[in-house]
């Protein structure tokens, strides 16, 4: 209904408009400016917390700047940092953490468990669903400490913690601590996938939900089983949201590291759970013999913001943007 | 026509796919309720502790060892200022990022799905980048702009290093990009008739916004705004990076205070602040429900 008057709007507008050329020019910068007015506290707030220390953190890397020489100018030192990085005696140790805790967590929970919970409750009673799918949701409502809380107690040795009491000689139990002993990193996994897991299980419930009806009911009567409506039916129709959760969770774990932090700081003993986003951290804000290292810390963080963007870019391109980024319909009335 | 009707899938009259059917759904039930066990061991955890005098395990214990043990005497710090004040700080942070980031979000969304104008592709692409982009990784750059911002005449106290004003500042540009994209889904799913009456008849773009725009997202704009301060109560990261001491501290900074004292922890102390700070959330998991698990869905609709 709206569109033969769409197209009549936008006929009268260029027919109105093609003569005056002067004044479509004068039209075009009000609009602009307009829409600026509008964008201006968007504007205010990116150039400070994402433009501004984007760029500084790219000068700080250079400097030598740590709080005992606060204060003084800043001091460059070149690449100076960049090497100490590369050939940290823990660097090794640290990217492979990186690459093991991101995708571990990734494919076994925010994708794979997130799959596995939204085919599993769009097939039982619509209610029953919806109340596990609520439960899952939970771990991301909870606030960070009082969630890392819950599970540090799950972990802890005898006689407090619950998994020791419960498993007393099972599955690795000792009943020492598990989170900062034994098993340190399925709980750094665990934490941090029972919170991811939920992401990818909503995005993929409703494209699950939209598939046709019709389709999964052509295909049983065909006496397609349950497994095959799944691989060849239900599968390649999400599977752009797959792709979507595949990329956007990278990114996530790749630069997250509040749980960890909470629950083992990285120990226990030396880097065992320390992941690239929480060494650039602990460098910059946790003290070593009272010295914060800005600077070094600065370089490990901007060597993963350009991991990071370069993610970023890859997933705005991969999922075809321009789509998104069409004329607005209404304008230049 | 008639296959459908001889085999349609819940009137079987062979026992084997329904004996088959009634397996798998209990197959599914057990591995959901096992999926959840954690969760749900956690939180029951949480409120025995609260009321115990000591556990072990998921056990409460009284003083003599033996099960029982239970009192209100956790719960006493409800009289104590700190925790009001940390309850204080966690609602400033929260309201103050629901009211920017909702302004900023609607002005922007709106400028975004419905003007034409130069710069609107970059700007649209960023957006995007930035809401792939985590940024948590600027914390150490930030420090140094609420550090400048601190030192602002006047201004400075509310919103520099150490101030309730700082940590929502940034909280709320954290969450912008999330929340521009939210909203201008929502102003594209709207009908633009109503709109272009009243710019025919000359209402400037700002009242068409206002008065005509703004009424039509609320339901988007309650979401946003419910989650903004979900996770603006829940902020750990941010106001324990850029504040210090207990004055300006909010629940989570307050809670893990309590933690990571010298002095041994009492965790059934440390459980009952934690369960009173999740009041508010639990009061919305139980009446939000549907809002809760559709916002992501309805936001990443556009992708």
């Amino acid at each position: 209904m709206t569109q033969p008057l769409e197209k009549e709007a936008q006929a009268g507008a260029a027919a109105g408009t093609s003569g005056v050329p002067r004044r479509t020019l004068l039209r075009r910068v009000r609009s602009t400016a307009t829409a600026y007015g509008f964008l201006v506290p968007t504007m205010a707030l990116v150039l400070t917390f994402f433009v501004i220390p984007g760029i500084l953190l790219l000068i700080l890397s250079f400097t030598n700047l740590a709080s005992v020489n606060f204060g003084d100018p800043w001091n460059f030192i070149g690449f100076a940092n960049f090497e100490r990085l590369f050939t940290d005696r823990f660097f090794p140790k640290i990217l492979r953490n990186t690459v093991f805790y991101v995708f571990t967590t990734l494919i076994l929970f925010n994708l794979g468990l997130a799959l596995v919970l939204a085919i599993v409750t769009t097939n039982i009673p619509r209610r029953a669903g919806f109340f596990f799918r609520l439960v899952w949701l939970l771990p991301r409502l909870t606030p960070s400490v009082v969630y890392i809380l819950m599970w540090r107690r799950i972990g802890q040795a005898e006689p407090y913690g619950i998994y020791n009491q419960l498993f007393p000689e099972f599955l690795g139990a000792s009943g020492g601590n598990l989170f900062l002993g034994g098993s340190p990193w399925t709980f750094v996994i665990l934490t941090n996938g029972f919170v991811g897991a939920s992401f990818g299980m909503i995005i993929f419930t409703s494209a699950l939900l939209s598939i046709p009806e019709d389709l999964l009911t052509a295909a049983k009567v065909d006496g397609a089983s349950a497994w095959r409506i799944i691989r060849d039916i239900k599968l390649p129709l999400i599977k752009w949201p797959l792709l979507f959760i595949a990329t956007y969770q990278t990114l996530s774990l790749l630069t997250s590291f509040e749980y960890i932090l909470l629950l083992t700081e990285g120990g226990p003993g030396l880097f065992t759970t320390e992941v690239w986003a929480l060494t650039a951290y602990k460098r910059a804000f946790a003290t070593y013999a009272g010295n914060s290292q800005w600077a070094f810390g600065a370089t490990w963080a901007i060597v993963l913001v350009t991991v990071a963007l370069f993610f970023a870019v890859i997933y705005v391109k991969l999922f075809k943007f321009d789509e998104l980024v069409e004329e607005p319909r209404i304008d230049n009335l | 026509m008639t296959i459908t009707e001889a085999t349609p899938p819940h009137h079987s009259t062979s026992p084997f796919p329904k004996v088959r059917e009634k397996m798998g759904r209990r197959f599914a039930y057990g591995f959901l309720i096992l999926s959840i066990a954690p969760i749900l061991v956690g939180y029951s955890w949480l409120v025995i502790a609260t009321f115990s005098i000591r556990t072990e395990g998921l056990l409460p214990r009284n003083a003599e060892g033996g099960i029982g043990g239970f009192t209100l005497s956790n719960w006493a710090f409800i009289t104590d200022d700190a925790v009001w004040n940390a309850m204080l700080n966690s609602f400033l942070i929260a309201v103050t990022m629901v009211i920017g980031v909702g302004v900023a979000s609607t002005a922007g969304g709106y400028a975004l799905s419905r003007m034409k104008f130069a710069g609107r592709k970059v700007f649209l692409t960023g957006t995007l980048v930035l809401h792939a982009f985590k940024a948590e990784m600027l914390l150490i750059a930030i420090f140094f702009v609420l550090r400048w911002l601190g030192g602002i005449p006047l201004i400075g106290g509310f919103i520099g290093f150490n101030s309730v004003g700082g940590v929502a500042l940034v909280m709320i540009a954290l969450e912008l990009p999330l929340g521009i994209w939210l909203m201008k889904g929502f102003f594209d799913n709207l009908p633009w008739d109503m709109e272009r009456a009243a710019l025919i008849d000359g209402a400037s773009r700002f009242r068409v916004w206002w008065q005509i725009m703004l009424p039509q997202v609320r339901p988007g704009l309650a979401a946003l705004s419910l989650f903004t301060f979900i996770s603006g109560w829940n902020a750990y990261l941010v106001p324990f990076t850029f504040t210090v001491g207990t004055r300006v501290a909010n629940m989570p900074v307050f809670l893990s205070q309590l933690i990571s004292d010298t002095a041994p922890t009492n965790w059934n102390l440390v459980a009952a602040v934690g369960m009173f700070q999740m009041i508010p959330l639990i009061i919305f998991f139980i009446f939000t429900q549907e809002l809760l698990l559709n916002i992501y869905a309805g936001g990443s609709k556009g992708t």
